[in-house]
């Protein structure tokens, strides 16, 4: 360590380790009631959380919800990218949930096959 | 692999822990592990978040959830409903005492929300013992910026410029304090951590040293630069174990990363530091005397000058601080003068951290702007007064401060206001006092204390202090004489003026200010024989109520028989045999008997 630059390179990297603790960046948000437990939101967490470690994502936080009501279409997982709307994805799968973080999380291109709602965000 | 998505801070404070914060931690290892969760949830202790009245704390992220009084048992169901499910566990939120609302996050706590977190801004966010979480919110920044873009001279003018006072009492400019000792010519110089902290009521610089020492660390680094300082030490009580052991981690890990040591920053400066354990004598808090005691002598002060700044520590130039006030520093470097200079009052800079005791609903740390007023620290953050009761006094800067009482509490709290109120701001203890509290029996205790801790070796303090507590003693036991109040005050002031060090000089501030505000209660204790607060048990009158049955188990308790009365009738209490003990109030099954 020499330099004031070398500091802020070694800051850049240890940031990522906490960056739980800042409400920040893109938000995944999986169904985690019974409904979406049943329907498999676990295994659907495992994968995308996976996905995130392989791919090396940065800035993305995952967090879990209760039931909305649409227990039909579960497993539901949302997608939540700053200033955008939030994507709401029905009946995902392992495959349709690699496919999202892949598609939307990192490129922004919403999965429209499955998408089933959109809020606006203000 | 898997990715982190949530991390669970528990308080690992020595308030948390003494309420079981250790087996909180323990228990959520274990059922983060029965369900599996291990890899995605990580588990961090972290240093004290202040809001220690309801400990142990437990922070879940990435949702800011904030849970109190975590018990063992309770983990299981946060564990299963929140970190598995999502669901928060409502009954655990804190609530606000006025409203009776549920807040879920941390910064929408009103403890809070009028608190301004500099010195602080770690404690509780990050793992005190992980240097690497330090250094990613900014760590080691400000040490790197002076070594290798500041001349020492440029440091000293920053702090100067921020207008820094010391946090431990005086509050002497820290930059004038730097250029004294920067401007002794000598081939070797110390700087010196006072971690002494002894005030009553008074734990933040437990909290930073525990929560973020890091941050003390940097601070020592860029003043020993600053001066020409090669080695430090951090003074110490041997009382606070897990600060001892948070520091020798810290010193470890700064070392190993280059943040200590030899041609740090490539920059050719150098720096070692120790930690030097005091057995916890108050004076060693003064500068003198605990450089006597690092140099292995008795504690006690010597006269000054000279000052430390030109011959201190075995007689070399030495530069003393204490926690808080290095805990200031690396910000004013990284953020510059004129960013600190934002907060507070024209002559008092920045933050102070207060901690919050007594009769107060929200006991714990908070830090403020200087300048805000006693009203929103005791009432905004600290929740108002325990139980509904009235507000009487409070009692600020320990036993060298004063009372204020509630017609001062809209003063602004600098330094200067507080001097001319009759406190001081000292090391920021506060103890709130409501209508119960006899204000005597409040001017005994710190008196008491000072007396107690009185070094010995000049006469004004050895001699006077014991004399204005015999003197407190006989009024609060009923014996006060005509004229004592007089005596006291021309004690006080003798003391105040020749007395050799600030222990002595200002012991007597306790008595001067409850005499300022309320000398009534001392001439109720004199004159008329009583205590107002009912507080004072030898001017208590016992008095037996409607509520007696008449079942004789006080007059059988009473040792001098002064209760009589026939069975299944009201029972009476002679006054002119009443010793004051108070055996039949604790024998009364029905609570017939109270003091009045």
């Amino acid at each position: 360590m020499k330099t004031l630059d070398d500091l802020k390179a070694l800051r850049e990297k240890l940031k990522e380790d906490i960056r739980v603790r800042k409400n920040d960046g893109i938000k995944i948000i999986i169904g985690m009631g019974t409904c979406g437990i049943a329907a498999g939101a676990r295994e659907i967490m495992s994968t995308i959380l996976d996905e995130i470690a392989t791919r090396n994502l940065q800035n993305v936080q995952v967090q879990q919800t209760g039931c909305i009501g649409m227990c039909e279409q579960e497993v539901l997982v949302d997608v939540i990218r700053p200033g955008e709307d939030r994507i709401t994805y029905g009946k995902v799968d392992v495959n349709d949930a690699k496919r999202i973080v892949a598609e939307h999380v990192v490129n922004g291109r919403i999965v429209e096959d499955k998408v089933i709602g959109k809020i606006k965000q203000d | 692999m898997q990715h982190i998505r949530a991390h669970v801070l528990v308080c690992g404070g020595t308030g948390c822990k003494s309420s079981g914060s250790e087996k909180v931690e323990a228990a959520f290892r274990s059922e983060i592990e029965k369900m599996n969760l291990q890899n995605e949830i990580m588990v961090v202790e972290t240093g004290c978040h202040g809001f220690c009245e309801h400990g142990p704390l437990v922070i879940v992220y990435p949702e800011g959830t904030f849970y109190c009084s975590v018990k063992e048992d309770d983990v299981k169901e946060i564990v299963e409903e929140h970190l598995f499910k999502g669901r928060i566990v409502d009954r655990l939120l804190y609530r606000e005492p006025l409203t009776q609302e549920k807040v879920p996050t941390y910064s929408e706590i009103g403890f809070y929300k009028k608190q301004e977190r500099i010195v602080l801004e770690n404690c509780g966010v990050i793992n005190p013992e992980a240097i690497e979480e330090y250094v990613a919110l900014g760590g080691y920044e400000g040490l790197a910026k002076a070594l290798t873009e500041m001349t020492p001279e440029g440091v000293v003018e920053e702090v100067k410029k921020s207008g820094l006072r010391g946090r431990g009492g005086g509050g002497f400019p820290t930059g004038m304090k730097w250029q004294f000792a920067a401007g002794s010519v000598n081939d070797k110089k110390y700087v010196i951590c006072n971690a002494d902290e002894g005030d009553p009521g008074a734990f933040m610089d437990r909290s930073v040293l525990e929560g973020d020492p890091h941050k003390v660390l940097e601070g020592m680094a860029i003043c020993a630069y600053a001066i020409g300082a090669d080695e430090g030490y951090i003074y110490v009580r041997a009382e606070y174990p897990l600060a001892i052991q948070r520091l020798e981690v810290a010193i470890k890990q700064a070392e190993e990363m280059g943040f200590l040591g030899n041609n740090i920053f490539g920059s050719g400066f150098n720096l070692t530091l120790h930690i030097k354990e005091g057995a916890g004598a108050f004076v060693c808090g003064e500068e003198t005397a605990l450089m006597a005691s690092i140099e292995g002598k008795r504690g006690m002060p010597r006269p000054r000058p000279p000052f430390p700044a030109v011959s201190g520590l075995w007689g070399k130039p030495t530069n003393i601080n204490n926690v808080e006030t290095f805990a200031n520093v690396a910000n004013i470097i990284v953020k510059g003068a004129d960013w600190y200079c934002g907060y507070g009052t024209e002559k008092s800079k920045g933050t102070k951290v207060f901690a919050l005791t007594g009769k107060i609903n929200n006991t714990g740390l908070a830090e403020v702007p200087m300048g805000i007023t006693m009203k929103e620290i005791i009432y905004d953050i600290g929740g108002g007064i325990n139980d509904g009761k009235k507000f009487k006094a409070v009692q600020i800067g320990g036993p060298s401060g004063g009372c204020l009482p509630e017609h001062l509490l809209d003063l602004p709290v600098d330094y200067d206001s507080l001097i001319s109120a009759g406190a001081m701001m000292g090391s920021g203890g506060l103890v709130v006092m409501d209508e119960d509290t006899c204000m005597v029996d409040v001017a005994k205790f710190f008196l008491n204390f000072t007396q107690s801790e009185s070094c010995g070796k000049c006469t004004p303090c050895r001699e006077g202090t014991k004399r204005m507590l015999e003197i407190l003693t006989r009024i609060t036991e009923g014996l006060g004489r005509e004229g004592d109040i007089e005596l006291l005050e021309s004690l006080a002031k003798n003391i105040k003026e020749t007395a050799l060090c600030g222990l002595g000089q200002t012991a007597p501030n306790p008595v001067l200010s409850t005499l300022k505000h309320f000398r009534n209660e001392y001439e109720a204790h004199i004159m008329e024989k009583r205590c107002p607060a009912g507080v004072c048990d030898k001017l208590a009158n016992y008095v037996i109520t409607d509520a007696c049955k008449g079942c004789g188990l006080c007059a059988k308790g009473c040792p001098v028989n002064a209760i009589s009365g026939t069975v299944k009738e009201k029972h009476i209490i002679d006054e002119t045999i009443c010793i004051k003990c108070g055996a039949c109030m604790t024998a009364c099954p029905f609570k017939a008997i109270v003091k009045a």
